[in-house]
């Protein structure tokens, strides 16, 4: 039996296929965009509605030992926030870190059906996919980190960068993950022994390997597999003053490997890293000078990392950082490092309006938004949970999409930070197809997911219908709250064909499929790097090679994506 | 796995919170026949495991198991949950992660309390992080880089034999080649047979960790003692360690049952990790339980993820709520709270309070374990199981968090299912009978 469904007369933004607010009809059967359907199709009135493709996020922690440590940390987090059994959605917890059911529904209700995890240990990735699988509807996926990686630094260090591609292959396919994340480039390990690294150009204790050249490699490794998404990176220096500096120089050190207009360095929740000044008290924003650099220079994207004011937990394999934030705060804090590869660490965290630090990094994010002129480069996010919980989405959208909603905030500000924020003169408020184009279009592509993130012929039929009449923008841009309401809750969604959510009830919950890469290099070159990892493996790890990777069967439903390597 | 001799390379162990992963069994004729590279516990369990084995599923019927056919089993255990109003799933800590979702969806569903064996164990532990968190690693960290190791109130040569050779003292890791590299102090309130390997022994008197520690804070942040000894403890040795502690590159706290079930159980916990969190103001430190039972670790990681608590959760409520010491198995049992419960891979009945037990055998029990137990004996439900790492296969977790699959090995013996099968089917039969309203 096909399953067809026919969306009938609404406002379509398709901004991959240059639709920008048509009246159309969109129709899907067996899973898939199509070109028409039998009269015998499911319809659905959404006259006088948005319909968008579901949501694509690219950043944001879900699942994996870190996220689960956080909520063990937390059962006071749980307690505020709780969703009780019903005959179609198991029960569960959680407001800044939710349970596995509870993410999977509540990125279905805000009309997202693709996520990714942003940041695995490889150690421990069976751990990520696990939770992963628990998490029903959404599409997935996870990135393993290699920026603290004792074998990349080695082979980075000895110049063998087909070599360390090699071994970055095998890793993505014997780890079943998606891209390569770099955290904090060299300090993780530095922060083993409890130190800390704090220049491009500083060398990695023992391995004589400095950030700039990690990252360059790793760049190099990726265009030399051909993966799909370019390198994803949390710069050295996170939450430090003048750290802006230090996002710019990580730009700049693989401009030259630029290819065309492609992305090639994608760096995430920029916020973070967007600090202007020298200490806390002349903190400002180092939004206009990033933002520059982006609109002048093709070769990067970013995501926004925006911060909501209230409660949430701040957690990143950036362990050093961590450290510094449960410094700062004296709140409770886990750090745990992973041999060989990474760390991590978790703070739970206050931010305030009152907060002068806090509304400056409130303003960096928006600013970031509102700069940065091509929508195609700059992602929505909030780094789940670090800026803030991902369920505070449609609030970042109003304040991109409503100069009042902006103001309302500013005025509760840091009366300090107000001064001093480039913010308050930003007139641009983003159109639908802008907000179309960096919750899903964007970061689809950005992530080569061909058949996300659009409605083209043969694309997978995930779909969000909002309740926003496009020719009442005016009226909505100055009522926020129910712009707020309306991408809160989708009227429908629809992902893989079949309807999920109806006016923000759960109707039936599959599980979706986890994305991994295969880039197959050469059988000769691969056994060879097999022998030579084969016998460091024991010396390295406190578990065999048999034992650390991952079979396809291992996932519920794993979804290869191929590319070709060069070597 | 047929006549011929085979060897399996990499096996997982499944006895203690270890899982070592460098086990080489030969099997024969779907048999162990040989084990190598591991401890005298987990070469005991390889080749013995058909000891005391259960054959079939059983039912108590006019005061006496008798065996039954595997549906009627079935049948009886929903319908013994399907009557019952607050029913108690405790175990979970020797087997599979796999199961032990299964386990979850089940409390559900039957809307009752499900705990793990951490209620018993490192539950304090637990509680300790939901107040101070914890500065840990996995074990590697501490094989490639520790200089200074303390186990305080545990044991590892008898009770994870092979943890000091794999991960800590003995280890060869990248940054510290042998022995010589490194120091090792035991706290322990007996002269255990790990103390005699140590640098330094420190006896505390029976129930004074807490202040021995608190001590210890004091001493590492500079503070003056008063008192000449703490805990039995002269003042000048306490100053003298804190120094240890201070200059030391790299320190790994390990803990064990001493400290989480002497008086004071969160409490010394809590001291234990805040004064590892205060060591990092000075130096590297991690803190790590010796967790007991193969995968108590990811029975604690699967609740967490599905229901963000690690153990003792209610579902009564229709969602999660957790209250350890109101919520936890021996605290509902003792106050007579459950009116039915279901075991699986755990022997309350020989571990638990004598009230507690008392209670629990006085209300409708079904047990799932592969061997016959005091709880199986005492049950009016038994499935026999298949053992995870052996003739099924399942993940677990270390106790540092790093997650492994345990191999199937063996075929069972005829008819008997794993935990998670026998789980599904009793969650399916459970559901029908409800849709049906019987």
């Amino acid at each position: 039996m096909s399953r067809e469904i026919a969306i009938l007369n609404g406002t379509v933004f398709d901004p991959t296929n240059r639709i920008f607010g048509e009246r159309m009809d969109i129709f899907v059967k067996d899973g898939k965009i199509v070109g028409s359907a039998s009269s015998k199709a499911q319809r659905i009135d959404a006259s006088g509605k948005v319909v968008m493709p579901g949501g694509v996020d690219i950043h944001s922690h879900i699942a994996g030992s870190k996220v689960n440590s956080g909520r063990l940390l937390r059962p006071e987090d749980h307690r505020k926030d709780v969703e009780v059994k019903t005959p179609t959605t198991h029960s569960g917890v959680g407001y800044s870190i939710p349970s596995t059911y509870t993410t999977g529904y509540r990125y279905a209700k805000m009309g997202y059906t693709t996520v990714f995890e942003p940041a695995t240990p490889p150690l421990k990735t069976r751990h990520t996919h696990e939770e992963l699988d628990s998490t029903p509807i959404i599409d997935k996926g996870c990135f393993p980190l290699f920026g603290n990686n004792w074998f990349v630094m080695e082979y980075l260090r000895d110049g063998k960068v087909e070599e360390c591609a090699t071994y970055v292959a095998w890793m993505l396919k014997a780890l079943k993950g998606y891209a390569i994340k770099i955290v904090d480039p060299g300090g993780v390990e530095v922060w083993g022994w409890g130190k800390f690294l704090r220049h491009l150009d500083e060398k990695v204790t023992h391995f004589n390997v400095t950030p700039r050249e990690i990252i360059r490699g790793l760049c190099k490794v990726n265009r030399l597999l051909n993966l799909p998404h370019p390198i994803h990176v949390h710069t050295n220096n996170l939450g430090n003053p003048g750290n802006y500096t230090t996002t710019i120089e990580t730009m700049d050190t693989v401009r030259d490997m630029a290819n065309g207009s492609k992305p090639i360095v994608h760096i995430t929740h920029v916020q973070f890293t967007g600090f202007s000044g020298s200490s806390w008290l002349n903190l400002g924003s180092g939004a206009p000078e990033i933002a520059e650099y982006v609109n002048k220079h093709g070769h990067v994207s970013v995501d926004l990392g925006q911060i909501i004011f209230g409660d949430t937990t701040t957690m990143t394999a950036d362990g050093p950082f961590q450290y510094f934030l449960h410094m700062l705060t004296d709140n409770k804090w886990v750090n745990m490092d992973v041999e060989v590869e990474t760390g991590s660490g978790i703070v739970p965290f206050q931010y305030k309006r009152s907060n002068y630090v806090n509304a400056i990094q409130w303003g960096i994010g928006l600013e970031l938004a509102l700069l940065i002129k091509d929508p195609w480069r700059v992602f929505m996010t909030t780094d789940h949970p670090n800026g803030g919980p991902f369920t505070y989405y449609p609030r970042v959208i109003a304040w991109l999409m409503s100069r009042k909603a902006r103001e309302r905030t500013l005025s509760k500000i840091n009366r300090t930070a107000r001064r001093r924020l480039t913010l308050p003169s930003i007139d641009r408020e983003y159109t639908l197809e802008e907000i179309a184009t960096i919750t899903r279009a964007a970061p689809a592509r950005s992530l080569g997911l061909k058949n996300k993130g659009h409605f083209g012929l043969g694309a997978d039929a995930d779909i969000a219908v909002y309740d926003i009449n496009p020719s009442d923008m005016d009226v909505l841009r100055r009522k926020p709250a129910k712009l707020r309401r309306a991408f809160g809750q989708a009227c429908y969604t629809i992902k893989n064909g079949a309807v999920v959510v109806r006016d923000g009830k759960i109707l039936k919950s599959p599980f979706g499929r986890t994305f991994y890469v295969e880039s197959q290099t050469k059988p000769e070159i691969e056994s060879n790097l097999l022998r030579s990892i084969e016998t460091r493996f024991r010396d390295y790890y406190t578990v065999g090679i048999e034992n650390y990777q991952i079979n396809e069967s291992y996932l519920r439903y794993p979804a290869k994506v191929r590319c070709e390597a060069e070597i | 796995m047929g006549l011929e001799e085979s060897t399996f390379r990499d096996v997982v162990c499944t006895v203690c919170g270890c899982c070592c992963d460098h086990l080489e069994v030969t099997v024969k004729e779907d048999t162990v026949v040989k084990v190598k590279n591991a401890c005298a516990m987990s070469t005991s369990k390889l080749l013995n495991y058909m000891n005391e084995r259960i054959m079939k599923p059983m039912i108590r019927r006019r005061g006496r198991l008798s065996g039954c056919s595997y549906r009627d089993a079935v049948d009886a255990a929903a319908k013994i949950l399907l009557k019952s109003r607050s029913p108690l799933l405790y175990g979970w800590s020797l087997t599979s992660c796999e199961a032990v979702e299964v386990g979850v969806e089940l409390a559900e569903e039957v809307g009752g309390f499900i705990d793990n064996t951490t209620s018993t164990c490192h539950g304090p532990t637990i509680l300790g992080v939901h107040e101070i968190g914890e500065s840990s690693s996995t074990l590697g960290e501490v094989r490639h880089r520790a200089d200074l190791i303390i186990y305080w109130g545990c044991n590892p040569i008898h009770a994870h034999p092979l943890h000091m050779s794999r991960y800590t003292l003995l280890s060869k890791g990248r940054f510290r080649k042998s022995r010589s590299e490194r120091t090792l102090i035991v706290v322990d309130v007996r002269r255990t047979d790990t103390a005699k390997m140590a640098d330094m022994f420190i006896q505390v008197e029976p129930n004074k960790d807490y202040e021995l520690i608190s001590a210890l804070r004091a001493a590492v942040r500079g503070d003056e003692i008063e008192q000449d000894e703490v805990g039995g403890v002269p003042t000048d040795l306490i100053e003298e360690v804190a120094e240890m502690l201070i200059s030391c590159d790299f320190g790994a706290l390990f803990f064990g049952l001493g400290l989480t079930m002497s008086p004071g159980k969160s409490e010394n916990v809590d001291a234990a990790l805040s004064l590892v969190r205060d060591l990092n103001s000075k130096t590297k430190f991690v803190i790590i339980p010796m967790r007991g039972h193969f995968n108590v670790n990811g029975a604690n990681n699967v609740m967490t993820w599905m229901t963000g608590y690690p153990y003792a959760i209610d579902f009564t409520r229709g969602f999660p709520y957790y209250n350890p010491g109101e919520t936890s198995a021996v605290d509902l049992l003792a106050r007579g709270e459950c009116d039915s419960a279901l075991i699986v891979a755990s022997d309350p009945v020989s571990n638990f309070p004598y009230k507690a037990t008392c209670n629990l055998t006085s209300i409708p029990l079904i047990t799932i374990d592969p061997h016959i137990t005091p709880t199986v004996l005492c049950s009016d439900v038994v499935f026999p199981s298949a053992l995870v790492g052996i003739e099924t296969s399942g993940t677990v977790y270390r106790m540092d968090g790093v997650p492994l699959v345990a191999r199937k090995l063996v075929e069972p013996p005829r008819n008997i299912r794993s935990d998670i099968e026998i789980l599904r089917d009793i969650l399916r039969r459970y559901r029908n009978l409800k849709r049906l309203g019987r």
